[in-house]
């Protein structure tokens, strides 16, 4: 019914739909992400935004996009979910706000850019959540390693005489 | 029972900004529950705007997911709402036994589910507990501690650890309950209705109490749903949605028991709902402890999951084997090459995994769906018309766990 | 023999004796600033709470402020966010002060060794009394802050001057070796200035 009701309204674009244990999940291209959010939203009522990632797919064999994008959405009253992935790559990691769609997508996509450097054009207050502001990469990226490049241990040093 | 902002200041009014000063209530503060950061805009005494700073407890655990297998990986999924560490636990192996395609055994389940709701407890007894110290009742802070203390017992005889059990694997537990762990459970469930009571005739009818968290802090059912709020936060602003019931996991569905939701959308309504909540995690603990099922622990599928007794790993070939193959990075099961997510109603609200499997026994990545970001993320609006003192009120009624915040 | 003692030590045997007051009575109420982080911030909570009660051993009151208190006790993580914060703090402290690291993540970084988390608040701050555990028990935060106490009774002295000639770093360097090699790699890197203001 889902399935059906977006092919319906989104006729010219290529959907991939697949199920696995019960979750139904769809591929969309990046250019009808906004709409096909908006769609959901407005018209199917998916009115909960559950979570928004990122998957960086570097080390996945015969992987042809750089990163997925994931969102998980919510219907409240009945309790049916989505989730719409979108591919993007490198060099230009843009997407379009969900801020305007749902509240909740604010600091998800902050959280987002400052783990991958996805960056979501119309943020109104976009810059990084976790991590300090001056901080140069993006750590959960594959190619970051797990105990990072010396940003840990970059303070000075307090002896005892000094305190 | 009118969910409307009477009297909320334009956080937007110019002229009203421009005689405000700025408060840093910094990350090291006893109100802030560790960690937390808010950069507050106060006019006077009222609150016209309030940015929140997160990040001092940024650990990585995300990056930490993709070098652990899902066995290693309990352990520091534990870590994230350490208010109730089992309830995580629970969630991430009910994540990927769902990718794997387990069913558990029906003891297993029933144990779970008496250590969810044990968790519940235990998480909005801190909840309740901190936010009333906050607010000056040091006294009722105590009674609340007491009672944990009783938990921590029952998990330290069921895993060993008071405290961070890593108690679950995939496909079981640990360790099997014994006889005095029942005795211990039915012994906590006689007596915390009489503590219960106790905690509640000191603070839900206390004319301060009352008085300072009745009318602050107002979420409407539009803002709830749209900001991504779920649990006691939502429930408590008229959201009528529990996992336990809509999603059933574990052994939720053998048992009788009340969504607890309320209208106010206020302090005191978060706090009713999860005094009431409490109750029902007793009424469930009850059933449940009565007609605990016996067998196996783990799951019978030719011993992919579980590892075997010591004794027989020490005296058999079969039993060094199979220990060896379960063990051993290269040998584990093996997982499907797919993704899933799965949620499930933490005390904090939906606590959800996605987790990206590649086949092997290690997660590719190992994303947690944080309760408490979005709720902080909703702080914001919570903080419309209302006075500094009013911030810790709000603060300790939304359950911010910093670890889960930030992961 | 005591009289010649007596003439020898003269005006140090008094100050002896008010070294020993003094630090009978540091160490017998020291009031923790607790630096609570993470989960052993919990279990700090619970060595307060009534059935561990900590106020027995002269912690009577946790001040959240530092200019009142004079032990740290920093029980949880220590992230890279946090730690100017954190030598902040210590710094507001006034001497004399003591340091507790409580958990295995603030003796040496725990679980956590990644690239956000401080493995060890000793390479930053100088620590008097670790406590492993993760996290700890009450009971051995306790047994901790009991070890501590015996730790000012032997090296106290009155005017707080056992401090002033430590102006070594006591705590491991800074960088191990594999941080080294992978500072270097970074340096080779083209890294940019994140890049804000999408909005536009």
């Amino acid at each position: 019914m889902v399935e059906s009701a977006i092919a319906e309204k989104f006729a010219t674009t290529k959907f991939a739909w697949s199920e696995f244990r019960d979750q139904k999940r769809v591929v969309v291209p990046a250019e009808r992400l906004w709409d096909l959010l908006k769609f959901c939203c407005t018209e199917l009522k998916f009115n909960q935004l559950t979570d928004l990632t990122a998957v960086d797919h570097l080390e996945t064999p015969d992987a042809t996009d750089r990163f997925e994008v994931v969102y998980f959405l919510l219907e409240v009253e009945s309790g049916k979910r989505l989730q719409i992935s979108t591919f993007i790559n490198e060099p230009d990691l843009v997407l379009p706000t969900a801020t305007n769609i749902w509240s909740g997508a604010d600091w998800l996509e902050r959280e987002c850019y400052d783990m991958f450097g996805v960056v979501f054009k119309g943020h109104p207050n976009f810059k990084r959540l976790l991590l300090p502001q001056e901080f140069a990469s993006f750590p959960l990226r594959k190619d970051y390693p797990q105990q990072g490049r010396g940003e840990r241990h970059n303070f000075p040093v307090i002896t005892r005489a000094e305190g | 029972m009118a969910l409307e902002l009477i009297d909320s200041p334009d956080l937007m009014d110019a002229q009203k900004r421009e005689g405000s000063w700025t408060l840093n209530f910094g990350p090291q503060h006893p109100a802030t529950h560790t960690t937390l950061r808010l950069v507050l805009q106060l006019d006077g005494e009222t609150v016209v705007d309030a940015e929140p700073d997160i990040g001092f407890l940024h650990s990585g655990f995300e990056k930490l997911g993709e070098s652990l297998d899902f066995n290693q990986y309990v352990t520091i999924v534990d870590r994230m709402n350490y208010i109730s560490p089992m309830a995580n636990e629970i969630a991430w192996h009910h994540a990927v036994e769902k990718l794997i395609g387990i069913d558990l055994t029906p003891r297993c389940k029933y144990i779970r589910t008496i250590f969810a709701e044990l968790m519940r407890i235990h998480d909005h007894l801190l909840c309740l507990g901190a936010c009333v110290l906050d607010l000056g009742g040091v006294t009722a802070f105590m009674y609340a501690f007491n009672e944990r203390e009783a938990i921590y017992e029952i998990c330290e005889r069921a895993s060993g650890q008071r405290f961070h059990t890593s108690y679950t694997r995939v496909g079981g537990l640990l360790y099997d309950v014994t006889d005095d762990w029942v005795a211990m459970v039915r012994k906590f469930v006689k007596s915390f209705p009489r503590a219960y009571d106790d905690f509640s005739g000191l603070v839900m009818k206390n004319r301060i109490f009352v008085e300072r968290t009745r009318g602050v802090g107002l979420l409407t059912r539009e803002q709830a749903i749209a900001g991504g709020a779920t649990g006691p936060v939502a429930r408590a602003s008229g959201v009528e949605r529990d996992l336990r019931r809509d999603e059933p996991y574990l052994a939720y569905n053998d048992f009788d028991f009340d969504i607890c939701c309320a209208r106010g959308g206020d302090c005191y309504a978060r706090f009713q709902v999860r005094m009431m909540e409490m109750q029902q995690s007793i009424k469930i603990i009850e059933q449940a402890i009565e007609n605990l099922p016996g067998g196996p622990i783990f799951v019978e599928d030719n011993g992919k999951s579980g590892l075997p007794d010591k004794t027989e790993v020490y005296r058999s070939i079969e039993g060094l084997i199979h220990h060896f193959e379960n063990i051993m990075p290269n040998r584990q099961m093996d997982v499907p090459n797919e993704s899933i997510y799965a949620a499930t109603e933490s005390p904090n609200g939906e606590l959800g995994y996605y987790i990206v499997g590649n086949g092997t026994f290690k997660a590719y990545r190992a994303r947690t769906r944080p309760p408490s970001l979005l709720h902080f993320a909703l702080f914001p609006l919570m903080m419309r018309g209302c006075m500094l003192s009013d911030v810790v009120a709000v603060l300790g009624s939304i359950n911010i766990i910093a670890a889960e915040l930030d992961r | 023999m005591a009289s010649k003692v007596n003439k020898q030590l003269g005006d140090n045997f008094f100050l002896t004796r008010l070294d020993a007051a003094a630090s009978w009575a540091r160490a017998n109420s020291l009031w923790p600033m607790p630096f609570a982080t993470a989960c052993c911030g919990i279990e700090l909570m619970s060595a307060s709470a009534s059935k561990h009660d900590l106020s027995r051993f002269g912690s009577e009151v946790m001040r959240f402020s530092p200019r009142q208190c004079d032990l740290l006790i920093v029980a949880g993580r220590v992230v890279m966010k946090m730690l100017p914060v954190m030598q902040r703090i210590w710094l507001q402290m006034p001497e004399p002060k003591w340091c507790i690291s409580m958990g295995a993540c603030a003796c040496s970084g725990g679980v956590f060794d990644t690239y956000a988390v401080v493995q060890g608040i000793d390479r930053f701050i100088p620590v008097d009394m670790y406590i492993p555990g993760c996290p700890p028990r009450p009971e051995q935060l306790i047994r901790g802050i009991i070890d501590l106490q015996e730790k000012i009774m032997q090296s106290g002295t009155y005017n707080a001057r056992e401090f002033r000639s430590r102006d070594n770093p006591e705590g491991p360097g800074r960088f191990d070796e594999g941080e080294l090699l992978r500072i270097r790699e970074r340096n080779t890197l083209d890294l940019q200035e994140p890049d804000y203001d999408p909005v536009h």
